[in-house]
């Protein structure tokens, strides 16, 4: 295939920055450099849009070039690609890129190169973690961002900042580690089963493995725990408000943009095809749980009084949808989730980059002390508007979208219980009104309250070259959200249907996991090249 | 044997022995040269560049099929070589920290390289034997030149009380393995690894085999410093010359490993065991040790000392590897001993270059070095890549290291031990993290004053070894080859047959 090692270029190319950039002579020659660089990322992953077939985006495109990793003698392998479900997440890293290098522009004074570095080596882990279609190198690039975030967090970050550094470094660790046990232990059950014995962590090889049913509840528990970690699933959250609280800006448009996808995209890609009859036994547990946190994390929205973790909290609530979408189990509402992972990305960094912009001018978070501040700052007030009700679901706008296909979904999912959850995560949908227009009306509307508010300058240029895509994007994904939906469509479609045929699969066999193991070992060495139909692409 | 046939095999033994003679030979020129002219620079030169050769000859070498050498009391090439290749890089990684170091003391110990060399060469016999003598011949080489270095400042009572605990128990260990080794031959009549299995199956002493078993694994466990044998580590880690420390850390244990390994492998292993489970006994140490080490690591605040307390948990990872006992576990071992000893070389070689006052490591809190990483960012960043890999982020050595001894035990059955592995691993997140928060997060404000008035020089061959350590973590678990060779000296099946 032609262009076929863009995709690696894309990947690698903000860590070759941060090499060369070791080398450069002063923090202005850093600002601009980085700037290159993540612009450069992203003028070259444009071509992935533009170049990718949509009809077939269930399967792997811009497959680059592969070769071993680890050992000749395992069946580990640098596999990238991007299909229907990858793409728009890695567009959405690859568009973020320069824009926290711009809002960490005047925010990052101290040892700028070092914080340029981390987020360069930082972007690369998190575009890798969306093209890695071997599961070992998914967790390689899965791992490799808590390094620089930890950094991130740890020195540029507010005064709490080493606890939620060492917090957020231990809560995913706790996670990932006991996936990589399940990684391994698939790999080599799969490897036993369908390639001949040699350990194999090959998505594909994987997909067509049907895992015992015995063997599919833990492996999916480990594989689920590690990503409701990182999503972060109540009840296991409370790492992200203080990571995101105690991260400089940049720290925190990266954390909620990508990072917080990481594990939504861990679930749809991996836990849902891997282990579906498993997963489909626990859509409900898992339901209720995102349910908890979306009208929790709303409650808890509305009961701050620093804007930093109203925003926060605003993301378990939203990413509370998500996982619902996800494990709704229907067309709709898995790419309803898809499109709400774009959308909480481009509307929670907004608003985590104007709170941060608003931070800079008065080197305060707190709601009260803000008021009124429409009459000094019109611009600002009416890109925080727009990005409030973005984030709120008014139709027209981006968020509003994913909502609706996630609920319409999952009404209509027909699994028991599902319709009770949907109306109760749809409170969700009015408390966010509720949180962030009262935010709003404190922090912007009434009278002014203060002099310091007052003569607060409004945007300057380069904010508002961050400003104007981002809004460009929330009324582009809102009105048109048609192109969008279409990349995921086939991919959400194949899932759904892999899902089908395996639970159908797994229903006629005899639930005895041993043996059915046996007897898939057993029909595999008799039709040597194994690959069971309807998974491989 | 006729006389012409006899010079070849001698040409051959001593071709095979290389090492561990050349070592020696230097050793005592080095010692006598120091006699006549105290202090002479040339002297850690010789001692490090004799490692150099012996370490270029190992790397040849290190293709070769195995084989045994010396009436098969020896063997050479395949594994013999990589375990030689770990041993001499950190010991010529120590001589080169060394120096620096004791001009930081302001001590001039010339025999300090001379017992290096005798150590090393010990250690080689060690982890190449394939006899039961020469594992004891080797193992006194290497724990008698130890206890000398440990005890090298003579002036610091902190160091003298360490080389006597280390001695006394290190005695005392001793005797249990000797033990172990004289009732393995009442019950098999054999020296040999290999030759173990038939003398057990002709033997009508079978109890007695297992006893001397038994024993024989006390004496290797408190070598590696294994839970419940471990109490020594801390105290003699801390209270030895900090590059010295370094080098016990990594070079002994690599070479008692090995000899571990050697004997499961070739010996134990192969015997079929009746009732007794030498497996499941190694599981529960390996267990024992992971969580033990782990949990004591978590809460000192020495760096030696945390340093000593994390290398006890990953001797658990590689007993988990050896409680598998697979091919393929061993080859994961023998792999993580290579990681482990670029990781925790570079980071006694970090800490021993932020003594630069002569202020011992052992006296030297944590919090002291707030900040130190902005200071020094060349130490702050490689020490970041040691700390990061002993944790086991990919995409460092430590994470590939980790990966190779849980997955054979994955694969053999071991699930829990690897789950409990992983869990453990946890809490060397907090701690090693905790190293890098006070390099780089903690404010310098808060530190001793005497790291903010003094700028000090960092010596550029010590900084030359950290970075090699860095960049060789940086690079070696994603690259096949490493990995592929171990694994290659395990599955070619047993060297050639005795004489």
């Amino acid at each position: 295939m032609e262009l076929s090692n863009l995709l690696t270029a894309v990947i690698f190319l903000p860590l070759a920055g941060a090499l060369v950039m070791l080398f450069a002579p002063s923090d202005r020659s850093v600002r601009w450099f980085a700037l290159f660089v993540t612009f450069a990322a992203f003028l070259l992953s444009l071509p992935l849009w533009f170049g990718f077939d949509a009809a077939a985006a269930a399967e792997l495109q811009f497959q680059s070039v592969d070769f071993s990793l680890i050992s000749e003698s395992l069946d580990v392998r640098y596999l990238i690609g991007v299909d229907g479900f990858s793409l728009l997440l890695v567009l959405l890293t690859t568009f973020l890129g320069p824009i926290i290098v711009l809002c960490s522009w005047t925010y990052i004074t101290e040892n700028t190169k070092g914080y340029h570095v981390l987020l360069l080596i930082l972007q690369t882990g998190m575009t890798g973690v969306f093209c890695a279609f071997d599961v070992l190198l998914f967790y390689i690039f899965f791992e490799l961002t808590l390094i620089p975030m930890y950094f991130l967090i740890g020195i540029w970050g507010g005064e709490r900042r080493i606890y939620a550094a060492i917090k957020f470094v231990i809560y995913t660790m706790v996670g990932s580690l006991l996936m990589l046990v399940a990684i391994i232990y698939l790999g080599y059950a799969a490897g036993n089963a369908i390639n001949d014995g040699v350990f194999t962590t090959n998505y594909f090889k994987l997909l067509s493995f049907h895992v015992p049913l015995g063997m599919q509840t833990w492996l999916f528990v480990l594989f689920a725990f590690a990503f409701a970690i990182k999503v972060p699933i109540f009840p296991f959250h409370t790492w992200l408000p203080d990571a995101h609280v105690q991260a400089p800006t940049g720290g925190s448009v990266v954390l909620a943009g990508v990072l917080l996808k990481m594990g939504t995209y861990g679930l749809i890609r991996f836990c849902l095809p891997f282990f579906p009859s498993a997963s489909a036994e626990h859509t409900q547990l898992i339901g209720i749980l995102a349910v908890i946190g979306i009208v929790y994390g709303a409650l808890v929205s509305r009961a701050q009084s620093d804007a930093k973790k109203l925003v926060a909290y605003s993301s378990v609530s939203h990413l509370g949808f998500v996982v619902l979408g996800i494990f709704a189990l229907t067309l709709q509402s898995i790419q309803g989730a898809m499109i709400q992972m774009i959308n909480h990305g481009i509307s929670t960094g907004a608003l985590f980059l104007i709170v941060g912009m608003l931070y800079e001018r008065r080197h305060t978070r707190l709601m009260a002390d803000y008021g009124g501040i429409a009459k000094s700052v019109p611009v600002l007030t009416f890109f925080m508007v727009l990005t409030a009700l973005a984030s709120a679901g008014l139709p027209g706008l981006n968020g509003f979208v994913g909502e609706f296909l996630i609920l319409v979904g999952a009404f209509g999912s027909g699994i028991p219980g599902m319709q009770v959850l949907t109306i109760l995560a749809t409170t969700g949908v009015i408390l966010a009104a509720i949180y962030l227009l009262w935010m709003l009306s404190r922090m912007f509307f009434g009278p002014l309250t203060s002099d310091a508010n007052r003569n607060m300058p409004d945007l300057n240029g380069r904010e508002l070259v961050i400003m104007v895509p981002m809004a460009l994007l929330m009324i582009l994904l809102g009105l048109m959200p048609q192109p969008f939906l279409k990349v995921s469509e086939p991919a959400a479609e194949r899932l759904l249907e892999v899902i089908e045929e395996k639970r159908t699969i797994a229903e006629i066999d005899d639930p005895d996991s041993q043996r059915m193991f046996d007897l898939q070992r057993k029909m595999m060495q008799s039709t040597a090249p194994a690959t069971p139909s309807g998974s491989e692409p | 044997m006729e006389l012409s046939s006899a010079f070849d095999t001698i040409l051959v033994d001593l071709a095979g022995g290389a090492s561990i003679l050349w070592l020696s030979l230097i050793g005592i020129i080095v010692i006598v040269w120091d006699i006549f002219r105290n202090d002479a620079p040339a002297v850690p030169w010789i001692a490090g560049a004799s490692v150099v050769v012996a370490l270029g000859y190992e790397l040849y070498k290190v293709g070769d099929p195995s084989s045994t050498v010396f009436f098969s009391l020896i063997q050479t090439g395949g594994v013999a070589s990589f375990v030689n290749i770990v041993i001499l890089t950190s010991s010529f990684f120590s001589i080169v920290l060394s120096v620096p170091y004791l001009k930081g003391i302001q001590r001039s110990y010339g025999e300090i390289y001379a017992l290096i060399l005798f150590a090393t060469s010990g250690m080689v016999m060690l982890g190449t034997a394939n006899n039961m003598v020469t594992v004891f011949v080797g193992l006194e080489t290497m724990s008698i030149a130890l206890y000398i270095l440990t005890g090298i400042v003579r002036s610091d009572e902190g160091a003298l009380e360490s080389a006597l605990k280390y001695f006394l128990l290190g005695a005392f260990s001793t005797g249990f393995f000797l033990y172990g080794i004289a009732l393995i031959y009442g019950a098999t009549g054999t020296m040999y690894f290999t030759e173990m299995a038939i003398g057990y199956s002709a033997s009508e002493l079978r109890p007695l085999f297992w006893v001397g078993v038994a024993l024989f694994l006390v004496g290797f466990m408190f070598k590696v410093g294994a839970v419940p044998f471990h109490m020594w580590t801390p105290d003699v880690y801390q209270g030895a010359p900090t590059p010295l420390a370094g080098f016990m850390a990594t070079a002994s244990k690599t070479a008692a490993f090995a000899a571990l390994i050697l004997v499961l492998y070739h010996g134990i292993g192969t015997v079929q065991l009746g009732g007794a489970d030498w497996q499941l006994a190694l599981s529960l140490v390996a267990l024992v040790t992971v969580v033990v080490g782990n949990l004591l690591a978590l809460t000192q605040d020495n760096v030696k000392r945390m340093l000593a307390y994390s290398s006890i948990a990953h001797a658990g990872y590689v007993l988990i590897a050896l409680a598998a006992g697979t091919s393929a576990a061993y080859a994961g071992a023998v792999y993580y001993l290579l990681i482990y000893a670029l990781m925790n070389i570079g980071a006694f070689g970090a800490i021993s270059l932020l003594e630069w006052d002569g202020k011992e490591g052992r006296l030297q809190t944590l919090n002291s070095l707030a900040g130190i990483g902005f200071k020094k960012p060349l130490i702050g960043v490689t020490m970041g890549v040691f700390m990061f890999s002993l944790t086991g982020f990919p995409p460092l050595g430590g994470f590939f290291g980790k990966l190779a001894v849980f997955a054979p035990a994955i694969d053999a059955g071991l699930t829990w031990l690897a789950i409990v592995g992983v869990l453990a691993s946890v809490f060397s997140g907090y701690y090693y993290l905790r190293v890098l928060y006070v390099f780089w997060m903690k404010p310098a404000t808060e530190a001793d004053p005497s790291v903010q008035s003094s700028s000090f020089p960092v010596s550029r061959s010590s900084s030359f070894v950290l970075v090699i350590c860095a960049i060789l973590l940086l690079v070696i678990g994603l690259v096949p080859g490493v990995r592929d060779l171990t694994l290659s000296f395990f599955t070619q099946g047993v060297y050639t047959a005795l004489p």
